[in-house]
């Protein structure tokens, strides 16, 4: 493990973070921002585990990442479950055409 | 037994609760629970009757809970030699006016339901000891009376129940005002009358306004409450309306009750709680101005032509004497007031049940309009005659004791206002003559000769007032024995009160 | 004074009452089940029971020495506050038993008559229940041991009166003379009940307050110098009951309901308002004499309007035509006669006077309504006549009553009348001019009477001849009380025969234990004049024999021509006359049209201006409302519709930020996210 320091996580962390940002706002695919919110949750698991590792003697990081990692799955289901909904409805998963809520 | 003054102001409530779960077209079952509610407190009453004792000062079957104990209110009920006529008057009534309304067929649920109600709020008044209790109850009476005249009506019923009930609530209020003036004048606060009644001798002296003090001026916004109830001349044009409009039973219940009830708020509340102001108004407010009524009244009786206006200016001719009598502050003249308070209850119950029955069947009530009744209806001839007799206080029958002790009484304060007071002998028996023999006597009237004579039930409702015309007429201390004593007492309230009084006569 | 407790006076106002309850409640079966024969006993027998008891009392009076002549029986309390007490107590002492003899006797006779005289009458029982009633508050009104017992008995006449009067109610000219008595009578119970003030608060400020009669009596003395609105309280008050008296006893100025209430059946005009009721006025100041023998003003107006009535109820008795209405005036008149008496403090002759008025006029009353039951109901005397051998016993008994009225020697009326007019003169309130108006009264009495004597029972006969055929005598139970009448009116005098003329005078040993206390009035004073005694009889006498004779050359023997005289003046005073002084229209227009149009102006003035000034406030109260309402409409509302107007303003146009769509928003999200972040680094 010598010679990987905590930078190389944060860095990893960020590139990850930086592409789900990219994905989330670039993408018209519904589904597609959801990878992309998936992305950044997973950017903040490396980042939890990474100091959790070379911060302290607790394992909080660990659990906090565990939660996130349930947290992301049942969003996972919430979001592709709207997103079945939305595309009942709108025949498209485009996140252009769905501006009912406009005004 | 301790609790019966409070069973029979709450019977006819629970009553009235059964009533709202029957169907609404169960008549006659409706009819005969509200009976079966009015005639418990009817045996109560006859049982306080028997029991109370009549050489105690003070009052008598208390019951005091804590209510709201954060403003010192509290339930408490008790019943004095004042109190107790009035809430037997009230208890006889009620039963014999649930009679007399057997015709009504409108609404069935919600009359009978209304009128429960009004007969909690009239016990209650009677009954109540906390001046808080006495205006929950004051107003409580107040809205079923206001629906009963104003659905139950008749064609002006509108006009004349919000007359009556606007006239009066601007009479609540001035009592309102003097209300939370005693209480927060007494420390520490309390609207219990025994304690306030015992505090009548701190308030100030001081003249406050145009001369008048602190006691002067909480007399009289509880005297134009009152006096709006009596009704006292100028305040009383709302009853002639309210009662020609008004179902029959509702009339006996005004006339009978209701009026009475400003009496008896100036006797407690007035006499017992401000003596002082007392004694330096009773000269104008009561004497003057019952005289006033006594003949005003009665002249005005003479020139109607619709027989229950006729007999509501009478009530007012009537009630006149009861000032007359309270004012002197005699024995006799304060006795004969109660007393008058308790007879006019009944005679003039029967003179507008006598009414009722005969609008029953005319569907009119003009008194030109008839003529030789006496040939059709001999009976109901003979019931009115006597009615009508003891209404002119013909000695045998119970009006005529009162208004002797009340003109004697008021001799010896005031003969000039007697001997004016006392020829209302002759107006009164001016126009109750001349109403008979054009109602009653002469040739028949073609139109009325197949009018049904008098039935069971009209006759269930009249007999017992009329024995008790008789018997009070022979035996008047059945009801005097009852009242004597405290009143008696508050004679001595005022009049040592008077004493110290600022003189303003 | 020592009374004799006793408990079976009650009965005797009880048995009466007894009968009217029963007559009353169950008249009406009892008379459709064993016919009038019923009533009839039911009604007689509790008057003639009270008859016997009376005479027991009587009796037992007798047994007692002259002082102690007072049996009190008291029944129960009965009012009882503060100083005042009055029990229901009855006393019969040697005045009240004079009175309930005559009652219950007469009254008894009366009755009997009644059952022949309303003989077919439907409502039959009605008449004996109040005739009864009748019987039973005139013998409250004599037993009453206190004022409150008498007022009872009082005011108890007066509604059976009313209610007698209108008997035959479907005739409102009946039903009005009823209300026209009680309402007159209501008049004098007025002045009564001050009375009864005035005495009770004089007394009870002395710490004697007390209403029986012996109480008051023996406290009499306490209130002689009192004064009372700068009167004296004995004269105040005795003034005051007068006035009660003049409205019971038909006196000026209330006289006016007694000729009315002759629309009344006979009988009871024969009872209540000639032998009974009538005398309640008299009998009450006799009751009082104590009272009034302190007052000499109240005597002397007493005396002067007993005068006046007596002469002017004669004036107008001299013309009318209606034979009761003759009798009505003729008994005003004779009340005069007795209030002379009370006036001159000659108490005795006053009530000896009533006793003997009792009879013969009850005779006369009854001898009119046998001429009327005979005649078919015809009361006009100008369509009578000749009836003296179609109706003998009526003639007979009749011209013996008027004999005894006229004042003929040796009957019941010579010796009443002659006894008081001599008080008139002698006694030391009295004076010449009160004996002169006696006696022209007296003379017009005689002149009157047998016009009418003459017109009815003399000459041919006027009727319409199918009503002559029917003219016959009336049934035995009519004719049985005009004998007993009759006689009575020949012989009661003799009980009071004067001293001058050889008697004994019992009647006035039998009254002197009730009259010590007022005899200083002149009851014993006066009699040694004899001869001036004699005289003035025989001047009394003579005019007396005049005015028959002035009426026999005008009816009998028709030398002179009535209608000739009735044009003197051009007929003015004889209308004057026939119209009764007007005194009816007056009291018509002043009082009763005065009354009227005071209520209906104040009838008037209660719905237009007490009513107008209620009905104001609220229409005022609406229009001040209304512009309450106008007010917050456009001024208070308005400022809170422009509040919302410009929030509505302004959201519309912020809206225009949802765009709705997703990227949008998370752009505005990064952005701010960005830009917070910004400005922490930095």
């Amino acid at each position: 493990m010598h010679g990987i320091s905590l930078e190389h996580f944060l860095t990893v962390g960020l590139l990850l973070f930086v592409l789900g940002l990219y994905t989330v706002l670039t993408r018209r695919n519904a589904i597609g921002i959801l990878m992309g919110v998936e992305l950044i949750l997973n950017s903040a698991n490396i980042n939890y585990v990474a100091f959790a590792r070379y911060g302290g003697s607790s394992t909080d990081g660990q659990i906090f990442a565990i939660f996130v990692i349930m947290l992301a799955a049942a969003e996972a289901a919430v979001g592709l479950a709207i997103v079945l909904g939305i595309y009942k409805n709108f025949d498209s998963i485009d996140v252009e055409a769905t501006d009912t809520l406009r005004y | 037994m301790d609790h019966v003054l409070s069973w029979m102001v709450f019977l006819p409530l629970l009553g009235a609760a059964v009533i709202l779960c029957l169907p609404s077209s169960a008549h006659n079952l409706i009819k005969q629970t509200a009976l079966a509610f009015t005639l418990p407190p009817l045996l109560l009453g006859i049982n306080l009757f028997q029991s109370f004792d009549r050489g105690a000062e003070g009052f008598q079957y208390v019951v005091r809970a804590p209510w709201i104990a954060s403003y010192n209110i509290d339930y408490f009920v008790g019943v004095d030699g004042i109190s107790i006529s009035m809430v037997l008057l009230t208890v006889l009534l009620c039963p014999i006016c649930i009679l007399a309304s057997w015709g009504i067929n409108k609404a069935v649920k919600g009359y009978f339901a209304l009128f429960l109600l009004l007969d909690v709020g009239m016990t209650g008044v009677f009954v109540a000891l906390d001046f808080f209790l006495f205006y929950i109850f004051w107003e409580v009476m107040l809205l079923p009376m206001y629906f009963l005249i104003g659905i139950w009506g008749g064609p002006r019923k509108e006009y004349a129940a919000i007359k009556f009930f606007l006239y009066t609530l601007a009479g609540s209020v001035l009592m309102l005002v003097a209300m939370l003036y005693l209480y927060f004048s007494a420390d520490p606060h309390t609207f219990d009358m025994v304690k306030l009644m015992a505090l009548s001798g701190s308030y100030s002296q001081d003249p406050v306004f145009l001369g008048l003090t602190t006691q002067h001026l909480l007399w009289l916004a509880l005297f134009i409450g009152f006096a709006i109830k009596i009704p006292a001349f100028p305040f009383h044009t709302w009853l002639p309306d309210a009662h020609v409009e008004a179902p029959t039973a509702i009339s006996v219940i005004l006339a009978g009750v209701l009026l009475k009830m400003g009496t008896y708020g100036i006797l407690r509340i007035n006499y017992g709680m401000l003596p002082e102001a007392t004694a330096d108004f009773a000269f104008w407010f009561l004497a003057v101005l019952g005289t006033w009524n006594i003949i005003y009244g009665a002249l005005c009786a003479m020139a109607q032509t619709d027989l229950k206006k006729l007999v509501a200016y009478s009530s007012i001719s009537h009630m006149g004497y009861v000032m007359l009598g309270m004012s002197a502050f005699t024995p006799q003249g304060i006795n004969g007031a109660v007393l008058q308070m308790f007879n006019h209850g009944t005679v003039t119950a029967m003179l507008f049940l006598l009414v009722g029955v005969i609008y029953d069947r005319a569907h009119h009530r003009d008194i030109n309009g008839f003529g030789g009744l006496a040939g059709v209806m001999p009976v109901y001839t003979g019931v009115t005659a006597l009615a009508f007799f003891a209404a002119m206080g013909l000695p045998g029958l119970s009006a005529f004791i009162s208004e002797v002790l009340v003109l004697l009484g008021a001799w010896q304060a005031y003969p000039g206002l007697t001997i004016i007071a006392a020829s209302a002998v002759v107006l009164t028996a001016g126009y109750m003559l001349w109403t008979m023999q054009r109602v009653w006597l002469g040739p028949t009237n073609e139109k009325y000769v197949g009018l049904s004579e008098i039935n069971a039930r009209e006759l269930a409702t009249l007999v017992p007032l009329g024995v008790i015309v008789v018997v009070l007429g022979v035996y008047p201390h059945a009801v005097l024995d009852l009242i004597n004593t405290s009143l008696l007492k508050l004679n001595d309230v005022v009049l040592s009160a008077a004493s110290t009084a600022v003189a303003l006569r | 004074m020592e009374l004799t407790p006793v408990s079976y006076i009650r009965w005797i106002p009880a048995l009466p009452l007894i009968g009217a309850v029963l007559n009353g409640f169950a008249g009406a079966g009892i008379q459709r089940r064993f016919g009038e024969r019923g009533i009839a006993i039911l009604a007689c027998a509790p008057v003639l029971l009270a008859f016997a008891i009376s005479v027991q009392a009587f009796l037992h009076l007798l047994s007692l020495e002259p002082e102690s002549r007072f049996l009190l029986d008291r029944v129960a309390g009965w009012i009882d506050i503060g100083t005042m007490k009055a029990d229901i107590a009855f006393l019969v002492d040697p005045l009240s038993c004079v009175m309930i003899l005559v009652i219950t006797g007469i009254g008894g006779l009366i009755h009997i008559y009644a059952t022949g005289y309303m003989h077919g009458d439907q409502a039959f029982w009605r008449f004996f229940a109040f005739l009864n009633l009748f019987t039973f508050a005139m013998l409250t009104l004599v037993l009453g041991d206190n004022l409150l017992v008498m007022f009872v008995g009082w005011e108890g006449v007066g509604l059976c009166s009313f209610a007698l009067i209108g008997f035959w109610w479907t005739d409102h000219k009946n039903t009005s003379a009823g209300n026209k008595a009680f309402i007159v009578n209501r008049v004098g119970d007025f002045g009564f009940l001050l009375g009864i003030f005035l005495i009770f608060w004089s007394l009870d400020s002395q710490g004697h307050g007390a209403l029986a009669f012996r109480d008051i009596q023996h406290h009499a003395g306490s209130i002689a110098d009192m004064h009372f609105w700068g009167w004296p309280v004995a004269t105040l008050a005795t003034l005051f009951l007068f006035v009660g008296a003049t409205g019971k006893s038909a006196q000026i100025p209330l006289y006016v309901w007694l000729p009315d209430a002759m629309q009344g059946p006979t009988p009871v005009s024969a009872l209540i308002h000639a032998a009974t009721m009538v005398t309640a006025g008299v009998y009450m100041i006799a009751r009082m004499n104590f009272l009034f023998a302190m007052a000499p003003e109240t005597l002397a107006v007493v005396a002067g309007i007993g005068a006046a009535t007596a002469f002017f109820a004669a004036t107008i008795g001299l013309v009318q035509n209606d034979i009761k209405r003759v009798l009505a005036y003729s008994t005003v008149s004779q009340l005069g006669y007795m209030f002379i008496a009370m006036g001159v403090g000659a108490w005795t002759a006053g009530v000896f006077h009533l006793v003997t008025h009792d009879f013969f006029k009850a005779c006369l009353f009854l001898g009119s309504g046998s001429v009327i039951h005979g005649m078919s109901n015809e009361q006009d005397m100008r369509k009578m006549g000749g009836l003296r051998t179609k109706m003998p016993i009526t003639f007979w008994t009749f011209l013996i009553a008027t004999l005894a009225i006229a004042g003929t020697p040796l009957t019941a009326g010579f010796f009443s009348k002659d006894e008081i007019l001599w008080k008139a003169w002698s006694s030391e309130y009295g004076s010449p001019v009160l004996w002169v108006i006696g006696v022209a009264g007296a003379g017009m009495t005689a002149c009157y009477m047998f016009r009418q004597v003459f017109m009815t029972f003399f000459g041919e006969c006027r009727a319409d001849p199918e009503v002559q055929d029917h003219i016959h005598e009336s049934p035995f139970a009519m004719t049985m009380p005009l004998v007993v009448l009759a006689a009575g009116s020949l012989l009661v005098g003799f009980l009071g025969v004067p001293e001058f003329l050889g008697g004994s005078n019992h009647f006035h040993a039998w009254l002197a234990p009730v009259f010590e206390h007022g005899a200083h009035g002149g009851a014993h004073h006066g009699h040694h004049d004899v001869a001036m005694e004699w005289t003035l009889m025989m001047i009394s006498v003579a005019v007396a024999a005049t005015g028959v004779f002035i009426a026999y050359l005008f009816y009998f023997r028709q030398s002179f021509s009535a209608a000739r005289v009735a044009a003197i003046g051009g007929g003015g005073p004889y209308t004057l006359l026939l119209n009764k002084y007007y005194v009816d229209e007056i009291y018509n227009f002043v009082v009763i049209g005065g009354t009227l149009l005071i209520s209906r102006f104040l009838a008037w003035f209660d719905g237009a201006i007490v009513d107008g000034i209620v009905n104001a406030t609220a229409a005022i109260t609406r229009r001040v409302s209304a512009f309450n309402g106008m007010f917050d409409n456009r001024v208070v509302d308005a400022l809170v519709n422009l509040l919302a107007n410009r929030t509505y303003a302004l959201g519309t146009r912020l809206r225009h930020v949802q765009t709705g769509g997703i990227n949008a928003y998370l752009y505005v999200i990064v952005g701010a996210v960005t830009v917070v972040l910004l400005a922490r680094l930095m």
